[in-house]
């Protein structure tokens, strides 16, 4: 077994455009990524960073600039690959002409299946994404979330040690979101390497072992949601009720107002000098709570100074 | 090999499943309501009309088939973008274009085969009992099917190069051309240069010679088609489409999806 | 609510109220296309090579479509008497270039573009044109050098050129014996009413068009009505011969036992005697009418 289940070495992509197409535009810069056996890998990051262009390289949809990869040790030129590879597209879309059942079967056909197995295997994919009652209906009357279904099912059909899906969140609800969800856990308890792109950064927190994070077509960390953000705590932050007078209750000065409640933040270390402030005036204390930075924080502040860095190298006239 | 057959009988249940095949409705009440006036008409040659009306009418509507259809086969499934979870498969992108190839190929041949069907009841209807020399009508059929899967295989290529719109008339354009590919040969005009002259030679026998499936004149009237030129006219066309075919995995091979 | 209905109710008058002006403009248009010459309506008349070339694979429906739209021609001109049929030519010529196959076009096209006004152009030289394009694409359709022997034996009264005709068609193995008789006949006499007759004779028999049946018909009539009165004015001549006069009426040839019953022309009115002794067709008969075509 190779080490790495997905590895890249400075895979980059680059496409033209303008007038005789002489300028281009680099979508990914020299992307150097490892996805290890049996983890749950989450590709974080804004509208256009290079995610959906990541993966379509990886499925061989584009082809890269320069740089290479390889999936399950072999290289992703390889078309044998994909039979140990399932793949949900961005928004998919099948034959509208075809029922979902039929559908299955056409995409089995291309894997080494037997009849018997090709149809037992449809039925039990139909019955895991809740499709069953529906396998007969033309996919053209699908709602959005049963073609993210139907999606879900051609991609892990023929049993694929390696599951990559792109944005497979998008435009569900909350329910769907709950069914993607549950489905990702599933298939990291079965073994299953998961690769997945989304920019809801809660879905990274909750599901991915490892995330990585791409903005402006380049990566710029990869770790645990808590490596990225750092474990610095910054504090402690009190909700409480208080009727009494302001002058009872010195803290209320650095308080905020929340509706019929007060919000005040304090140093970890002053955290029970704060508590006994409140007790003696009789406030009634609601919740106490530590102050983590999020993964949004974290992401808002690295693109922000993506952002700054563009327009300085744009006024600056390179 | 399998590959390419899955994808085959797909792209026919598609065209199926699309309505396509209804056309034939339209070519019977044509050849039908052909039969009944062509005896009011045309006096003398009842059959001559009869057969060419249902020749012109299996090539036209089998070439509006070919190209427009054609142009779809992979335009539609980029536009659509059902084209990227079945790339994702073990399959060469080869496969699936000579796979959609066959699949229009054996929707035309299925639509010919039910107009020839059709052609020969008008036939009958018109001129009772049928002649030896009418089995000829079934070759000239062969051969228009023979034409149209050489223009399947250039709608192909042209939508795997550029818009659905253009490669409509590329095609469309490239026909045309293909049905004056003799004269271009035979060209002999007063003020063209040698070289122009070996350039327009050269040319005619890039283009399809389309002159080599049309034997509507000989068949309207009765007359045989000689044997050699039907086997000659096959392989030309499974050479030529074996060559477009190629040039176009060639290009499809590498293109970017959107 | 009541918008919808009224929607509804205007829709209504206006498809019905459409149609019918639609039906009655159409009629007003027919009327106005009537009136036109039929020259004028005739579209689509370029050169055959040009329709060739339009046409890319499809010429011989194409041609069939001319050769047709050429039938109807010569019968509207006919009918409504207008024209000399100046188009009979070119869609004759289009249709034959279409499809040099079409072997009714050269049949019709030599008896109508030969015939004499106004029955036909009165080309025959256009016949003639014709006749060898449609013989240089069909050698092997003997039919086609009796059309050409036809051609110069009537209208232009060309006889040696008329036997060599003949004389060519019987080469084919499967023509007709007469074909070589008929080259000889030709060639010694020239023309003579027995070869009339024969020769429009077989056309009546053998030709599957109405038109062309019609007209050999007609000629059949007066080429027996020639004979009839060739035989009549010999039995004349043999009267004068014996009484020292001309009868006067059919009754005195009968009188004198040179003859059984009343002779009928083809119309079935009887023949008569004209003021100067010879024979001649009824005035009442329709066949009067073709003074053109008897001799005297």
């Amino acid at each position: 077994m190779p080490t790495y289940v997905i590895e890249t070495e400075n895979l980059s992509k680059e496409y033209p455009y303008g007038f005789l197409h002489l300028k281009k535009k680099t979508s990914l810069e020299g992307l150097n990524l490892q996805v290890e056996q049996r983890e749950v890998f989450g590709f974080l990051g804004p509208n256009g960073a290079g995610k959906s262009t990541t993966i379509k390289l990886l499925m061989r949809l584009i082809f890269p600039s320069s740089g290479t990869a390889r999936i399950l040790g072999k290289s992703i030129e390889d078309v044998s690959m994909h039979q140990d590879v399932g793949y949900l597209p961005e928004q998919p879309y099948f034959y509208d002409y075809l029922t979902a059942a039929e559908l299955l079967d056409y995409f089995a056909r291309f894997h080494k299946l037997t009849a018997t197995d090709r149809r037992a295997r449809v039925e039990k994919m139909l019955k895991k994404v809740g499709l069953e009652t529906a396998k007969k209906i033309q996919l053209r009357k699908y709602s959005k979330g049963m073609l993210q279904r139907v999606g879900m099912a051609q991609a892990i059909l023929h049993d694929p040690a390696v599951v990559v899906l792109d944005e497979p969140m998008s435009g569900l609800d909350p329910l769907g979101r709950r069914e993607v969800r549950d489905i990702i856990l599933e298939l990291k308890k079965e073994g299953r390497t998961v690769l997945f792109s989304t920019h809801i950064l809660s879905d990274a927190e909750t599901l991915c072992d490892r995330v990585g994070v791409i903005v402006g077509g380049k990566l710029r960390g990869v770790g645990t949601p808590l490596e990225i953000v750092g474990i610095k705590t910054q504090g402690n932050e009190i909700l409480f009720e208080f009727a009494g007078e302001a002058k009872n209750l010195p803290l209320l000065s650095s308080a905020t107002k929340a509706g019929e409640l007060f919000r005040v933040q304090v140093a970890e270390s002053e955290l029970y000098a704060a508590l006994d402030q409140l007790k003696a005036a009789d406030a009634r204390i609601i919740s106490v709570a530590q102050i983590k930075p999020t993964l949004e924080e974290f992401f808002v502040n690295l693109v922000a100074a993506d952002r700054a860095q563009a327009s300085a190298v744009e006024v600056s006239g390179k | 090999m399998r590959n390419v057959w899955t994808v085959a009988t797909n792209a026919f249940r598609e065209a199926v499943r699309d309505r396509v095949l209804y056309n034939l409705v339209f070519f019977a009440l044509l050849m039908i309501g052909a039969s009944i006036l062509v005896g009011q008409i045309s006096i003398g040659i009842e059959e001559t009309v009869i057969v060419s009306l249902g020749l012109t009418a299996t090539s036209v509507i089998g070439l509006m088939i070919a190209i427009f259809i054609g142009v779809g086969l992979v335009s539609k499934e980029m536009d659509k973008r059902t084209l990227y979870a079945l790339l994702a498969k073990p399959l060469q992108r080869w496969q699936f274009l000579v796979g959609k190839f066959i699949g229009l190929v054996m929707t035309l041949t299925v639509n010919t085969a039910v107009m020839a069907a059709g052609l020969y009841a008008a036939l009958w209807v018109v001129k009772h009992p049928l002649e030896r020399n009418d089995v000829y009508v079934l070759v000239a059929i062969y051969l228009i099917l023979l034409k149209l899967a050489i223009i399947v295989a250039l709608a192909l290529f042209f939508s795997c190069l550029t818009t659905p719109f253009l490669a409509i008339l590329f095609t469309f354009g490239i026909y045309v051309a293909g049905v004056f590919a003799q004269d271009l040969r035979t060209v002999q005009a007063v003020n063209l240069s040698d070289g122009t002259m070996r350039m327009m030679r050269g040319i005619s026998y890039v283009l399809p010679n389309f002159e080599n499936f049309n034997v509507m004149g000989a068949v309207a009237h009765g007359e045989a088609v000689a044997w050699p030129l039907v086997w000659q006219a096959t392989v030309y066309a499974l050479l030529y489409c074996a060559l477009v075919l190629a040039a176009t995995a060639a290009v499809f091979s590498r293109r970017n999806l959107k | 609510m009541k918008s919808r209905a009224i929607a509804g109710v205007v829709l209504a008058v206006f498809l019905v109220g459409g149609s019918a002006a639609v039906w009655r403009l159409q009629k007003r248009i027919d009327e106005q296309r009537d009136a036109m010459s039929l020259e004028r309506q005739e579209v689509l008349l370029w050169p055959g090579s040009v329709v060739k070339k339009l046409s890319l694979e499809y010429a011989p429906l194409a041609g069939a479509i001319y050769w047709t739209r050429a039938v109807q021609y010569y019968g509207e001109s006919h009918r409504l008497q207008q024209g000399k049929f100046e188009l009979l030519w070119p869609l004759l010529d289009v249709a034959t270039t279409l499809d040099p196959h079409l072997i009714a076009a050269y049949r019709f096209g030599s008896t109508f573009l030969s015939a004499p006004f106004p029955a036909g152009v009165g080309r025959p030289d256009l016949a003639v044109k014709l006749l060898e394009r449609g013989l240089k694409e069909n050698p092997d359709f003997w039919r086609l050098y009796q059309d050409l022997g036809n051609v110069y034996y009537f209208d232009m009264k060309d006889y040696p050129k008329a036997s060599e005709a003949f004389a060519e068609g019987s080469k084919n193995p499967h023509a007709h014996i007469w074909m070589k008789v008929m080259a000889a006949k030709i060639a010694a006499e020239g023309e003579s009413l027995e070869t009339s007759f024969f020769l429009w004779r077989d056309i009546y028999q053998t030709t599957v068009d109405k038109t062309v049946k019609d007209n050999a018909e007609k000629h059949l009539k007066i080429v027996k009505v020639q004979m009839d009165l060739r035989e009549l004015n010999r039995l004349a001549d043999e009267f004068e011969k014996q009484r020292k006069q001309r009868p006067a009426r059919m009754g005195d040839l009968q009188q004198a036992g040179m003859m059984n019953g009343t002779p009928v022309d083809p119309e079935g009115f009887p023949y008569v005697f004209g003021l100067d002794g010879r024979a001649e067709v009824n005035s009442k008969s329709p066949l009067a009418k073709e003074k053109e075509f008897l001799k005297k």
